[in-house]
């Protein structure tokens, strides 16, 4: 069979509705909110034409979108449903709780800035106001990896070494309104890949009557907390077996992170999501400079992949990290947890930290290039936030 | 068919009932009451229960890890929102029905046990949106008028001069100022539901509401006054006395609301004064002895009165006009 139906030009969020479509999850429950809006309603449609057979829970809010999703999940459902922002925030109590209960829930979250004050474009406040959920956190640069990863999430949250909830990143307007090309599979061959899931003590099971979220105290809430840790440590065994299945199904590569001319390069800039294909063409224009850069894209947030960037960064002159959310009083999220990995490598590089793009700022080549600048010139004091398209 | 009291006696000396003894509720609570009373008449009439919960006394008396009481499948989620979880697990239900990949020939019944917290205050957004998108489930209240799992608590459900830890009985103030919330008008408010009142001193009543609602193609709604033997302070033994005196003071109506018509389902022949309620139990003792004490009973009092006059010219009003 082809791998690739076909290739049509689609927003993120029709790439993403598209792909669950594909996926035909038992359960959606979903509430409104922009940007994520679209996906809701390409997917109703999908449902009110009977293209789907999943039932959609039309809930009141986020927080029971989730509080549905884990009874349903629980019950022994494939359940998905997608989120932004104020809508990510308002269902974090049961986004930790769906994480603890090992409930593999696939989330798209299309990434805008939390309020105060309201504002509804892209950044990855709410990404990171979740970094410590117990969710796997994935980020995609351009639509086809919103579509992709969506697939991926699936079979990697059931898979019986993790079982745990993902959130598939994917930035605000620019990837969810933004129309690229995105390259299609067929549905025979989605099916097939994200298999039939396969329930773990189901509620409904009623010959075998089991008791889900028992209050848990001191006597053994710790130990369970450890074996969620072992999941997501787990992770990183299971993630490369699954994206190799991947690749040879469809014939895309992915990985824990992306390197971009990488080899050679002396100067290396990380970020996730969509300003990745900026620092590309920036990489590109200074390599035809004679600048030895390169770029290192986050594919996975959490776990973060402290390995592979202690391998791929020992020995590199500068990093310079750029972050799309504020941790205030401490180091930016994606800085601290780079600069956290690079502690033990032999010979640690100067680091950077930018901050760029809060509330939807246009990033914009020439910011990319200063930030490299700084780096090519030794110019970079390690902890000094900077940041960049800033009116000071 | 009313359900016969002997036969269900003896129909439970060999069947379990869902939940068993072992658990650390307090002698006399109401709620495990409750859970057997709905879980009996589950399973007399054929359903399997599968049941949520709403953090509260009830569930972490019952579950404390690694031990249950429950043999009947059995989800807590959190404090807010176990309608929107059985939501879930009932639209689950559903689609894998829809794919066959549940057995056939099982009568699933969807039940949510909450309390007054979970039910009038923090979970009621939850619980308005599975009333409004008619998922077929049975949500019981177990209402004991405070948050009693966290030790007395103020909370919508609280009535008038009762003396709680944040709304206590003071120098100035008389414990709680407003009304209880009317929960019931609340639920019955939404279309196409089964709402009603039911008290554990009326067993027959109980059951037959059970069974309404049950087998009503819809959301159901069951409130049940519940008592409290630790924060009302009354003795363990109480818990039906009270019951029976809350119905009689025309504090706790037996009332149900089908598709918008009431019905009065217990018409006592002789009404006791509310002062007999609130003089029995050990949460009025303070306001008592305030000297503003009458006034607030006598407006409990008129307020119950009216309230009664009002339940019975609704259920004259709605015979036979259900809204659809």
């Amino acid at each position: 069979m082809q791998k690739v139906l076909e290739k049509v030009a689609i927003t993120g969020a029709e790439a993403v509705a598209y792909a669950m479509k594909q996926i035909e999850p038992d359960v959606v429950a979903a509430y409104p909110i922009t940007p994520q809006t679209p996906i809701v309603e390409y997917f109703a449609k999908y449902v009110a034409d009977g293209v789907v057979k999943t039932e959609m829970i039309p809930v009141e809010s986020e927080h029971s979108a989730m509080s549905a999703l884990v009874g349903a999940a629980a019950a022994g459902a494939r359940a998905m449903t997608a989120t932004s922002a104020n809508g990510l925030a308002l269902m974090h109590e049961i986004v930790y709780i769906a994480a603890s209960y090992r409930l593999p829930i696939v989330m798209p979250v299309v990434n805008r800035a939390l309020s105060g004050p309201l504002n509804i474009h892209c950044d990855h406040s709410d990404a990171m106001a979740e970094r410590d959920s117990g969710w796997i956190q994935l980020f995609a640069e351009s639509n086809q990896e919103a579509y992709d990863l969506t697939i991926l999430a699936v079979k990697l949250a059931e898979h019986e070494a993790v079982r745990l909830p993902v959130m598939v990143n994917l930035d605000g307007f620019i990837l969810s309104h933004g129309v690229e090309p995105v390259e299609l599979y067929p549905d025979e061959l989605v099916k097939k890949f994200v298999g039939e899931p396969k329930p773990y003590y189901p509620l409904l099971d009623t010959d075998h009557p089991v008791t889900w979220g028992p209050i848990d105290l001191y006597d053994y809430y710790f130990e369970h907390k450890r074996q969620q840790a072992e999941a997501m440590e787990n992770v990183k065994k299971v993630f490369p077996e699954i994206a190799k299945e991947f690749e040879e199904t469809f014939g895309k590569r992915y990985n824990f992170v992306e390197e971009y001319r990488l080899d050679d390069a002396d100067h290396v800039m990380i970020a996730l999501g969509s300003t990745n294909s900026t620092i590309k063409y920036v990489v590109d224009e200074l390599r035809e400079e004679g600048y030895k850069v390169g770029a290192l894209k986050i594919w996975m947030f959490r776990p973060f992949p402290k390995e592979t960037l202690q391998r791929l960064l020992n020995g590199r002159k500068t990093v310079v990290v750029l972050d799309r959310a504020l941790s205030f009083g401490a180091e930016a999220p994606l800085y601290e947890a780079v600069k956290s990995a690079l502690y033990e490598v032999a010979a640690r590089p100067l680091l950077g930290s930018y901050v760029y793009g809060l509330g939807g700022r246009d990033v914009k080549p020439e910011h990319i290039r200063k930030a490299f600048e700084d780096a090519i010139r030794g110019n970079l004091i390690a902890d000094e936030q900077r940041y960049l398209g800033l009116r000071e | 068919m009313p359900v016969n009291i002997k036969q269900l006696a003896q129909e439970f000396e060999k069947k379990e009932i869902g939940i068993t003894q072992g658990h650390r509720l307090c002698p006399g609570c109401g709620a495990p009451i409750t859970v057997k009373f709905v879980l009996m008449i589950a399973k007399h009439l054929g359903y399997e229960p599968i049941v949520g919960l709403a953090t509260g006394c009830l569930e972490v008396s019952t579950t404390v890890f690694p031990y249950t009481a429950w043999s009947v499948p059995y989800i807590h989620n959190a404090f807010e929102n176990v309608a929107a979880t059985m939501s879930g697990v009932e639209t689950a239900y559903r689609a894998l029905k829809a794919k066959g990949r549940i057995p056939e020939g099982k009568r699933y019944a969807f039940i949510a046990f909450a309390g007054d917290g979970g039910t009038y205050d923090i979970g009621l957004q939850a619980l308005s949106g599975m009333l409004e998108r008619g998922h077929k489930v049975l949500y019981v209240l177990y209402d004991n008028e405070g948050y009693m799992n966290t030790g007395n608590q103020r909370s919508g459900a609280t009535p008038p001069g009762s003396d709680t830890t944040t709304a206590p009985v003071g120098k100035k103030l008389p414990g709680k100022i407003q009304l209880k919330k009317n929960i019931v008008e609340i639920v019955a408010a939404h279309e196409n539901v089964y709402a009603a009142t039911a008290a554990l001193s009326e067993p027959l009543d109980f059951f037959a509401k059970v069974e309404k609602a049950l087998n009503f193609e819809g959301p159901s709604f069951l409130a049940v006054f519940s008592p409290c033997v630790r924060f009302w302070r009354v003795n363990d033994d109480q818990t039906v006395e009270i019951s029976k005196l809350a119905v009689e003071t025309k504090y706790w109506p037996l009332y149900e609301v089908e598709r918008g018509v009431y019905r009065v389902t217990r018409k006592p022949r002789q009404f006791r004064p509310v002062e007999e309620f609130v003089k029995a139990q050990g949460r009025f003792r303070r306001l008592l002895e305030r000297p503003d004490a009458k006034e607030i009973v006598q407006e409990l009092q008129e307020y119950v009165d009216r309230r009664w006059e009002r339940l019975l010219a609704l259920e004259e009003a709605t015979k036979d006009k259900p809204i659809r």
